[in-house]
């Protein structure tokens, strides 16, 4: 028959409510770290845009001619494709311009409207590696063809990737701050726990036991109770991170990339689980051989 | 430190004061040789559970020496004090049996403690609770037993690991004469197998029944009395100067 626990930790009110504690700080933390790892995910994504990917912009031939309009993208073209980090240039075909402007100007506008000065858009592929002077690029460019436009995205997309960052920042200093009140909850249960049983304690501590023999009791309750705490606030929080997932994929949208979390960036989230058990395993065994320690 | 010897516990100049309160107990010096039997006697509050908790390292005394089988206290590792106290059986004056256990599973705690097998356990707690007269209730929970079953499995516990030295705080308190005087007897054949004991009482007949050294304290004071040294007339009354 196997014998009861000597120290009757699971009739504690602790036990109770200490798992749905958990439960909750989980759900939130998994929260906070999966829209960290969403962010991250955006960042590395548009700063890859960033570096990647040049456009330039040619403005229309001031006579309004199109083929003088085409030397000049052809001038440019030649321009770009010398440049050096410069992978390839290509011109955005008229067609797809049009397409482009198709919702505020109505569809073949560009070949019905050949009097609009609709400027020529070229992209341009970076060498990743590469550190493009777009400075100094626009000026040679604008020797050859005058009102011609580089833009390399920066202006807007650096002040998307801070405020992302920001975020992020923000998200993982709640995660930081969730755990610092998980670690002062399971304190305050175990500090609990240690008053209301401190007569049994005692009467272990006279009888011989060591500090690790009362220690091991707390450290496997707590596991306990942060093991059901947590896979029960990982559980709450994959469901709501994969409802939020669906009503994500409802939004089209070209700045925002899709929202998904990659076989890795689940198991972050999952592990939080067990870094919660961890967590308050081992707080709770800290906890009570310090208090032990103060025993003779 | 080892201090060398036989004696079982030495005490020199030993003061034991609670936070600022006043000294419970002065200048206490004794030693107990390997294998004798002591009854420890004085009024209510002079100090006995103090002395007491001393020998069962409950307590650090504020000032003095105290040596368990050869060891100082104050020098020896808190790591080793553990295997020090497994060497001391204590019978409490209220027993301090674990409610939510058995019978057996209290006398089984000193085992387990000292990371005895299943085994072990099942051999020797049944034995021994036969031994004291309680093999009819071994599944039996604190709150069901009587005061002098209660008692007997205190006394099983405090015995089930062969301690070298057995402290017993009023173990006839709560149990009739008939029954002190078998408490007794049983103490008298530990102490023959080698068993260092002392017993804390208040009871004079038991006392005088016996021919045993005493430990008498009196206002903080300990004096070692020979066997058979008549009791004081004044020394029934509660020590109000050592309470605490």
């Amino acid at each position: 028959m196997p014998s009861a626990p000597v120290l009757p930790l699971t009739r504690d009110a602790s036990s109770r409510f200490l798992p749905w504690l958990i439960a909750f700080m989980v759900w939130l933390a998994a929260m906070a770290l999966a829209a960290a790892l969403v962010l991250s995910s955006f960042s590395e994504q548009w700063r890859n845009d960033l570096t990647g990917t040049l456009t330039v912009q040619i403005a229309t031939a001031p006579d309004g001619q199109l083929a003088t309009t085409e030397h000049r993208l052809n001038r440019a073209l030649d321009i770009l494709r010398k440049t050096p980090g410069v992978i390839a240039a290509k011109a955005v075909p008229l067609k797809k311009i049009s397409e482009l402007l198709a919702p505020w100007l109505g569809r073949d506008v560009v070949t019905e409207t050949l009097g609009l000065p609709i400027p020529r858009l070229i992209d341009v592929k970076v060498q990743p590696e590469a550190i493009i002077d777009v400075a100094a690029l626009r000026e040679r460019l604008n020797k050859e063809v005058d009102g011609t436009q580089v833009d390399d995205h920066g202006a807007w997309l650096y002040k998307l990737i801070a405020l992302a960052g920001a975020i992020e920042a923000i998200a993982l200093a709640v995660l930081a701050l969730i755990s610092i009140v998980a670690i002062a909850t399971v304190i305050f249960a175990t500090r609990t726990s240690l008053t209301i049983h401190r007569d049994v304690i005692e009467l272990l501590h006279v009888i011989g036991a060591k500090d690790a023999y009362v220690a091991d009791q707390f450290h496997w309750h707590a596991l306990s109770l942060g093991l059901k705490g947590g896979l029960a606030g990982v559980f709450l929080a994959a469901t709501t991170l994969l409802g939020l997932g669906s009503l994500w994929t409802g939004v089209e949208s070209s700045l925002l990339p899709p929202v998904s979390l990659n076989i890795w960036q689940w198991a972050c989230v999952l592990a939080v689980a067990l870094i919660a058990a961890g967590i308050s395993t081992v707080t709770a065994r800290f906890t009570v051989l310090r208090a032990l320690g103060r025993m003779p | 430190m080892l201090l060398g010897g036989r004696d079982v516990i030495r005490f020199q100049n030993v003061g034991v004061r609670y936070g600022l309160g006043p000294e419970i107990l002065h200048d206490v010096s004794m030693r107990l040789e390997e294998g004798s039997l002591h009854f420890l006697t004085g009024a209510s509050g002079a100090g006995k559970s103090s002395l007491l908790r001393l020998m069962y390292l409950a307590n650090q005394p504020s000032r003095g020496l105290v040596s368990l089988f050869g060891h100082d206290i104050a020098t020896t590792p808190r790591r080793d004090l553990p295997g020090l106290r497994r060497q001391v059986g204590v019978v409490f004056q209220n027993f301090r049996l674990i409610d939510h256990l058995t019978a057996m599973e209290n006398v089984a705690l000193p085992l387990r403690v000292a990371g005895a097998s299943e085994s072990q356990i099942r051999e020797h707690v049944p034995e021994l609770l036969n031994w004291v007269g309680l093999s009819d209730q071994i599944d039996a929970r604190p709150s069901t037993l009587s005061g002098g079953q209660k008692q007997r499995v205190a006394i099983a516990r405090a015995i089930i690991a062969r301690p070298k030295l057995l402290l017993a705080d009023e173990p006839t308190g709560n149990v009739d004469d008939h029954i002190a005087m078998r408490l007794m007897h049983l103490f008298e054949e530990l102490n023959k197998i080698g068993t260092t004991v002392v017993v804390a009482t208040h009871n004079k007949a038991l006392v005088t029944g016996f021919a045993y050294p005493r430990l008498h304290l009196a206002n903080g004071e300990l004096s070692v009395l020979k066997a058979g040294t008549p009791f004081a007339e004044n020394d029934d009354e509660t020590n109000a100067e050592g309470l605490r």
